[in-house]
């Protein structure tokens, strides 16, 4: 039986750019920002680093593949430095990467970076990727906010809601994420905007208007971490430790039986329950503290809320609107502005939500800072609902 | 009783683009400069949508006439087409593989004038072939933006299977007249047709032609001149069938409809198409004479032994009720090539085909022949290795869902990614028996989609490669109308 990663792992450093159209940066320039800010934050010189994750997921836009572009930025020399690559997730695959390298003993400490730099490819959204050889000859190229945007015609026709309900829902998750991010100075869109502004946007895909969708943005997120005794011994007091990491990916099950309804994620909901087990939690809604979640669209925060149980299915929908997850909520759910408005470099995003625990965790967090946190939960979706990868990180005060 | 030796027609299909632009809304956008054109604006045209070409309609056409039956029995397929749309590459092979012929079906193709569509059938007729022949006929027309041919031209396709036994109406002979009358023509690589005036092709051209050939035809066949005879002519312009059933004595009635109202003129499909409405009119008994004027003319004659079967096919009239208004002409023009949109960088990405995947799985990308598993019983697209459900390896037997039964159970409007019809309309497409799989949604009218919407199989374009020109079809889901 295993026996999970669970207080195995300590963060004693983190760092993350400013997100948004950084023009003036490229890769090289983004992971030189974050990793100088963890390094400072750990107190640790480069050269003690044992080990290096890198994720970054769009090649063509980026510096390409291989962990030798990171290696070289950073000057990370003769240590052994791995690129992972998950979609959305990737930044939470490096994480993953570096805690079980500690965790095993492999390393004592370990450098866990994501970044990516979308702003490069001349229009906005996300670049298109060919889907392998075989795929490309079947597979319609459809863009991301059409593979979530059907989650709210499965979740319309499962509860029985009203396209205008629905839509004034997912408006409210974004609503909240904007006055969210007009409290972080590093976030890409600090701006609050008004309820019809967003129920009144040009459509991307139906239902998604312009502001169901994210920011999509540069920007790279780090985390230095080791053993939680290493940690003391380096003079850190009250650790923030990893409580669980896990992962679901896909099998063709939900687009290739009839299983499935469209109205939630199934990654989300297994990568879920392993993660809660992790970490020995029973009662999400009332033990986490925060969610960060993976609001690439509207409609997937408010599906994630049920898949996470912390809303009853087919009561996300008026959690939402009764406020639930705003900051002064029963459970904050993106208090950084969420990659609605914090802003979606997708190799750094899942660095980014645990950065965001850390420092509220830390009590670091500025305008935003919540109440006596204790425990956050951060969780990615690459992919598309029926087709994907669903990460979860959950962090936490050491010995809660 | 069957007699063997008769040879004739057994089975029909149609296909009509869907899409149909209307006359006055092309007669309106050229008004400043050819107001002459409103005399033509009367009715509709067919266009193929951006994804439709001469392989997809032949498939549709095909499909519609094996309805009820399998494509084993066939022996030979062949492509009529003058706007195929490769040159060197057997597209008939395309077109039967998709069919699902066995690969030791003859594949071939007529080509190089609208009389192809007739001669192929004439050839079929004639042909000491033993088993069952197929004639798929298809032409994608386009017209100088302008120009008498843009109103009148339209898409569609035609197929016939011919074959002795029992047959729906039976072949009495045809006749073949070469003259180098150059009424029209269209240089290899050039887009447009080129046509002299109409006066002189009607009075010079078909008036002394083609009455001619028919009546040699009718004689040497010997039909008798009391018989019910219905009559139809393709590529002699507007109203020369008329003059020609005049000159015949054929009434007025007995004319079959030349389609301009509804499709326009579709070049080598149009004398197949001409044959369909026919088989979807006459009686036991009666005589059918269509005949195709292109230098010089191929006239056929058929007696129809029968009263077309009840079958689920579709058919000429089927495939006419099955539209889709257009009033915006610049879609035509899009479609069809003669304007360049801005589709902005999205429309850049490069679709090249990868043919040595395309040939391992062509029997999944171009029959839609998922598998079913032999464990669990699942069946499911795409076919790999391990059944999706039970994880049992090698476990699975092909199983086509072209024809299956089909539902929306997810669905978007996208109209952030490319294509040149936005918005794309996809989602989860849900098979009665099972399968599931992510597809385009085409031909979605202004009932738009629901979770539950009926849905049926299309075979179409799926990417154009604007660098090397080798277009990736596979099949998209469109309402079941």
């Amino acid at each position: 039986m295993a026996s999970g990663i669970k207080d195995k792992v300590a963060i004693i450093g983190m760092g993350c750019s400013r997100f948004g159209e950084r023009w003036d940066s490229g890769t090289e320039e983004l992971v030189t920002e974050a990793f100088g800010e963890a390094l400072r934050d750990a107190g640790i010189d480069r050269k003690q680093i044992g080990a290096a994750w890198y994720g970054s997921a769009a090649d063509r836009v980026n510096v390409g593949n291989s962990a030798i572009p990171l290696s070289t930025a950073l000057r990370l020399e003769g240590i052994p430095v791995t690129r992972v690559e998950n979609m959305c997730a990737t930044g939470t695959e490096a994480l993953r990467g570096a805690t079980y390298a500690v965790a095993s003993g492999a390393v004592d400490i370990a450098l866990a970076i994501g970044a990516e730099k979308l702003k490069d490819t001349g229009y906005g959204g996300l670049p298109v990727p060919s889907k392998g050889t075989f795929n490309d000859l079947w597979m319609p190229y459809s863009s991301a906010p059409a593979g979530f945007a059907q989650l709210a015609a499965g979740y319309r026709a499962k509860h029985g809601i009203s396209k205008e309900d629905l839509k004034q829902a997912i408006g409210r998750v974004s609503w909240k994420s904007h006055q969210n991010g007009a409290k972080n100075p590093k976030a890409h869109l600090q701006k609050a905007v008004s309820m019809e502004t967003i129920l009144n946007a040009p459509m991307i895909a139906e239902p998604l208007g312009v502001f169901d969708c994210c920011g999509v943005s540069d920007g790279a997120a780090c985390a230095i971490v080791t053993t939680p005794e290493i940690a003391r011994a380096l003079g850190k007091r009250d650790l923030i430790t990893i409580k669980a990491l896990q992962l679901s990916a896909s099998a063709g099950r939900e687009w290739g039986t009839a299983e499935w309804d469209g109205s939630y994620v199934p990654n989300t909901r297994n990568a879920a329950q392993a993660a809660y087990k992790e970490a020995g939690i029973t009662n999400p809604r009332k033990e986490l503290s925060a969610l960060e979640v993976h609001d690439c669209f509207s409609i997937t925060e408010l599906v994630t809320m049920e898949d996470l149980g912390v809303s009853e299915d087919g009561k996300a929908w008026r959690d939402v609107l009764d406020g639930v997850f705003d900051a002064d909520g029963v459970i904050p759910c993106q208090i950084d502005g969420g990659l609605k408005c914090f802003g979606h470099p997708v190799g750094a995003s899942g660095l980014r939500m645990v950065y965001e625990h850390y420092l509220q965790l830390q009590g670091r967090a500025g305008a935003r800072q919540l109440k006596d946190p204790q425990m956050g939960l951060s969780h990615n979706l690459g992919g598309v609902p029926y087709n994907g990868i669903c990460a979860i990180s959950i962090v936490g005060l050491e010995g809660r | 009783m069957t007699d063997s030796r008769v040879v004739g027609i057994k089975a029909f299909g149609a296909y009509v683009p869907r899409h149909r632009m209307q006359r006055a809304a092309i007669a309106a956008a050229h008004a400043w400069a050819f107001p002459g054109l409103k005399g033509l604006a009367k009715g509709e045209r067919s266009m193929c949508s951006w994804d439709e070409d001469v392989i997809t309609m032949a498939v549709e056409a095909g499909r519609d006439c094996l309805r009820g039956s399998s494509a084993d029995a066939l022996q030979q397929l062949t492509l009529a087409s003058t706007t195929a749309p490769y040159a060197d590459l057997n597209n008939a092979v395309l077109i039967g593989s998709v069919l699902g012929v066995s690969t030791d079906c003859s594949a071939n193709e007529f080509a190089g004038s609208t009389r192809a569509g007739l001669s192929a059938v004439i050839a079929a007729c004639e042909s000491g072939i033993d088993g069952d022949r197929m004639v798929v006929a298809a032409d994608a027309r386009t017209g100088k933006p302008g120009s008498t041919q843009e109103m009148q031209y339209g898409c569609g396709a035609g197929a016939l299977t011919l074959g002795s036994g029992d047959v729906l109406a039976k072949f009495l002979g045809a006749e073949t007249l070469s003259v180098p009358f150059v009424s029209s023509f269209r240089k290899s690589g050039e887009r447009f047709d080129y046509g002299w005036e109409e006066r002189w092709i009607r009075d010079e051209g078909v008036a002394k032609i083609i009455p001619a050939a028919v009546r040699r035809l009718l004689d040497q066949a010997g039909v008798a001149k009391d018989r019910t005879l219905w009559f139809g002519m393709s590529g002699g312009g507007i109203a020369s069938d008329k003059l020609v059933a005049k000159t015949l004595g054929i009434a007025p009635e007995k004319i079959l409809p030349d389609l301009q109202g509804q499709v326009g003129d579709t070049g080598a499909a149009q004398p197949l198409l001409l044959l369909i409405a026919a088989l979807e009119r006459a009686a036991p008994g009666d005589v059918i004479v269509v005949t195709s004027f292109a230098q010089g003319c191929e006239v056929i004659a058929f007696e129809m032994q029968q009263s077309q079967p009840a079958t689920p096919r579709r058919g000429l009239a089927g495939s006419i009720a099955r539209r889709i208004e257009e009033t915006a002409y610049l879609k035509l023009l899009s479609f069809d090539g003669h304007v360049e949109l801005d589709w902005g960088m999205r429309g850049e990405t490069d679709n090249k085909t990868a043919l040595t995947q395309l040939y391992r799985s062509s029997r999944q990308v171009l029959g839609f022949a998922g598998g079913k598993c032999s464990q669990c019983g699942a069946v499911q697209f795409p076919r790999l290795p391990a059944c999706v459900n039970c994880s049992a390896v090698d476990s699975q037997a092909e199983y086509a869902l072209a024809d299956e039964p089909a539902k929306v159970a997810t669905y978007t409007a996208d109209w952030l990614m490319y294509t040149p019809a936005p918005p794309l309309y996809v989602g989860l497409v849900q098979f009665d028996v099972g399968a599931r799989l992510l597809m385009e949604i085409v031909g979605v009218g202004s009932a738009g989609l629901e979770v539950g919407t009926p849905l049926e199989m299309s075979f179409r374009i799926k990417e154009r490669d604007r660098m090397r020109h080798f277009d990736r079809y596979f099949w998209k889901a469109t309402p079941t109308v």
